[in-house]
């Protein structure tokens, strides 16, 4: 068997009467690309939000490298190696682009309040090396995100460079898998393919890992090594692109919600 | 990639929003000529720079001046200096709400009291004493902020709140603790000891029995290292933590910190630069009672920090020195009358500019005035013989135009204020012609309402007055004096 990264074993979640993730089993292996998709609604952001820590599953376990994760504090689960980028945007957006991608390197950094009060050696060098890691990170998306963008403040971004930033940040915390929520929601077709190739990029070159939640169907054909469809919470489908996109539940799936199922398929 | 859509453009590649908004920067209109040249010299002078010459200024003001009242207030400014710089590691950058925070004042005065006093028979150095509170100071903040450790939020304001009044009965009640006195009740500690460093003792005045400027220096220099402590930390990863869980603490937590303890943290600090500050209290004055550390106080520091901009170390240092000034002016009636008046004129002037609409209303509540003091003598003298709180030169001549009756009605003055309020507020809702109309009256009512009722009392004035300016500030400038203009949704 492959290495497994991540392993979800009847992941249940229900919100007061509400079943939103049921039974629900997945997998991701070493060096994947594997993508959610599903009519809205159907339970991919909270899947994101569940592997997290953000919610505590009913029922179920859910593992990384191994080990189970459930009831670990998001910050700590982060710490292990998983990284998340947000289907709404959560920049801290007050804060420079270059200091967006540092705070996020908190985790793997050592440096006190009485080191950094004394500024000793030793902080500065690790200042040093967190200012150029994120700079190294801002670089990936090539002039995107560099030079006179170091500087300014976040929100002064453009929509696509928000997006690029977030995927800068998330990977600043040295994960090893990487889940991306919608990274190219409200992208123009141009700009959403360049992120299909960022994508591919990140795992050739970066070396992350990658769950990524997708609509745009050009898009996961082009990145995906195994797609998953979901359902109102349930797994309706997997395996190749090809596969899942002529599987007649996925078809239902998308036809029940009309228009989506014509730009989609 | 999107060059490819760009060739349809005429001109030289498209202009992005990016790149719009860095062109913008650079081409930001500036000040011309002399003026334009030195605030560029300006921006290009390093923070140290602005440190050493603040802290230079603050410590060669009390040295010509002979007054013992003078050197008091720059020692209290200080403290107060150093209170805010506290409070605002606290709101500021844990963006926490602490109404406890004065009692860690107090712990810190107390636990100097006991460590250097005749009361304990103990007397450490304060070298020692004074890094060794502060760390004290911390712990009782870490210990206070456990319980509500998941609870941050408002859960912390009730456990801190709870805190400053669990401090208060202790210190009250320590006097008899199972037959031991260890706060000694109301009475206070007497006889702490002085400052002293390696076995000199800094006497609180000279030999003339004049305020010892050393103790400001004291203060002043302890206030430098915590400034500039303080400042290395919101440099470095802790202070980056700090300003990513005020943006947006969901996604900071995700990005694998622990806000939680990050928050912790940050309260924990704010306490142990007020207990530090708490250490120059007791040695500077020699005893210390629990009717130092109330409610007032608590304000001031939270008027300052929301004054000076939160978050902004410069700001709430700025912030502690007005306060401090403006709070010693409003003690004498007479300077409180000026500043009032003044402050009626600017704000009069800050809305209108020079304007016909600035000299209507002036001229107008003037006239107004002399109009009604000189019908309402005519019809009784005794409503306009009432001579104005402390006389002076300006006394005389808001005397002259302020109907101030010899004995006023008991129903007089509550009517007037609510009168007064009521009008302020219709204010709101007018606009145009009628407001201009109805602010001349106004006006005048709220003269009389300052010379009858608030001179009266300079205590309380003194409050209001500075929460007067504070709602005023947070109309004009919401984050304070130099608190960054922060970009909520976009
Ligand atoms: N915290 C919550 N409380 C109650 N219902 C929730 C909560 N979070 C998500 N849901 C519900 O779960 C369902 C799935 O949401 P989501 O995972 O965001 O869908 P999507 O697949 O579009 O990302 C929706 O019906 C949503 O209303
Ligand atoms: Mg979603």
């Amino acid at each position: 068997m492959a290495d497994r990264v991540l392993e979800l074993q009847g992941v249940t979640m229900a919100f007061g009467g509400l079943t939103v993730v049921d039974a629900l089993d997945l997998h991701v292996e070493r060096g994947e690309i594997v993508s959610v998709i599903g009519p809205n609604g159907a339970g991919k952001t909270t899947l994101f939000n569940l592997v997290t820590g953000v919610y505590r599953p009913s029922a179920g376990d859910i593992r990384f490298e191994g080990s189970s994760i459930v009831g670990l504090e998001p910050h700590a689960i982060t710490q292990r190696g998983i990284a998340r980028t947000f289907q709404t945007l959560r920049l801290f957006l007050n804060m420079t682009v270059r200091e967006n991608v540092m705070a996020a390197a908190y985790g793997h950094t050592q440096a006190g309040v009485i080191r950094s009060m004394l500024r000793t050696p030793g902080m500065r060098r690790e200042e040093r090396a967190i200012r150029a890691l994120a700079e190294e990170r801002l670089g990936f998306f090539g002039e995107r995100l560099v030079g006179y963008r170091w500087d300014q403040p976040a929100y002064s971004l453009s929509y696509a460079n928000r997006r690029r930033l977030e995927i800068a940040r998330a990977t600043a915390t040295n994960p090893r898998l990487l889940l991306l929520d919608e990274p190219a929601a409200g992208m123009n077709p141009n700009e959403t393919l360049e992120m299909a190739e960022l994508i591919g990029k990140l795992r050739d070159v970066g070396g992350y890992t990658i769950l990524v939640i997708e609509h745009d169907m050009h898009v996961v054909e082009g990145i995906s090594d195994r797609v998953v469809a979901l359902d109102h919470g349930v797994k309706i489908a997997e395996g190749t692109f090809e596969q899942v996109a002529t599987d007649p539940k996925v078809v239902e799936a998308y036809l029940g919600t009309g228009a989506m199922a014509r730009k989609a398929l | 990639m999107s060059d490819e859509r760009d060739d349809t453009q005429p001109t030289g590649p498209a202009l992005g929003k990016d790149e719009w908004v860095a062109r913008f920067g650079a081409n930001r209109v500036r000040r011309s000529g002399a003026l334009g040249v030195l605030e560029q010299r300006l921006a290009t002078v390093s923070w140290w720079a602005w440190l050493t010459l603040f802290v230079a200024v603050i410590a060669a003001l009390p040295l010509g001046i002979e007054s013992g009242y003078v050197r008091r207030v720059a020692f209290d400014t200080v403290v107060l200096m150093l209170l805010a710089l506290g409070l605002n590691i606290v709101v500021g950058w844990g963006g926490l709400l602490d109404l406890g925070f004065v009692a860690f004042y107090g712990v810190g005065a107390y636990a100097y009291a006991l460590l250097a006093s005749d009361h304990s028979g103990i007397h450490l150095p304060s070298i020692l004493l004074i890094p060794l509170v502060a760390v004290i100071g911390a712990l009782a903040g870490w210990l206070v902020g456990l319980p509500s450790r998941r609870l941050l939020g408002d859960y912390l304001a009730i456990v801190t709140l709870f805190f400053f009044q669990i401090f208060l009965t202790v210190t009250n009640n320590g006097d008899n603790v199972f037959g031991a006195s260890i706060t000694n009740g109301p009475n206070g500690l007497l006889n702490i000891d002085p400052l002293s460093f390696f076995g000199w003792t800094i006497p609180r005045s000279t030999s003339e029995g004049l305020f010892n400027v050393a103790y400001i220096y004291v203060a002043l220099a302890f206030f430098g290292v915590v400034y500039v402590a303080l400042r290395f930390v919101n440099e470095s990863r802790t202070g980056r933590a700090w300003r990513s869980l005020r943006e947006d603490p969901l996604a900071a937590e995700m990005m694998g910190m622990p806000v939680n303890r990050l928050k912790l943290l940050a309260f924990a600090f704010g306490a142990g630069v007020a207990a530090l500050t708490g250490t120059f209290a007791s040695a500077l004055n020699g005893s210390v009672f629990p009717q130092n550390f109330e409610f007032p106080l608590l304000i001031t520091v939270y008027t300052i920090v929301i004054l000076g901009g939160q978050g902004s170390q410069v700001g709430v240092v700025l912030g502690a020195v007005i306060v401090s000034v403006l709070l010693e002016v409003l003690r004498d009636a007479n300077d409180a009358r000026s500043l009032f008046y003044v402050a009626l004129v600017l704000g009069l002037y800050g809305a209108f500019r020079a304007s016909t609409r600035l000299v209507v209303v002036l001229g107008g509540t003037i006239v107004l005035g002399f109009v009604l003091r000189t019908v309402a003598g005519a019809i009784d003298g005794s409503w306009t013989a009432g001579t104005a709180e402390d006389a002076g030169r300006a006394a005389h001549l808001a005397a002259e135009w302020v109907i101030v009756p010899l004995e006023p009605a008991r129903w007089l003055a509550p009517a007037a204020y609510l009168v007064l309020v009521t009008l302020v507020l219709g204010l709101t809702l007018v606009g145009g012609r009628l407001r201009l109309a109805a602010l001349v009256p106004t006006l005048y009512l709220a003269a009389f309402v300052w010379e009858n009722v608030l001179l009266a009392k300079p205590e309380a004035t003194r409050y209001i007055v500075i929460g007067v300016i504070l709602v005023g500030l947070m109309i004009v400038r919401p984050n304070g004096l130099l608190g960054e203009k922060r970009v909520e949704i976009v």
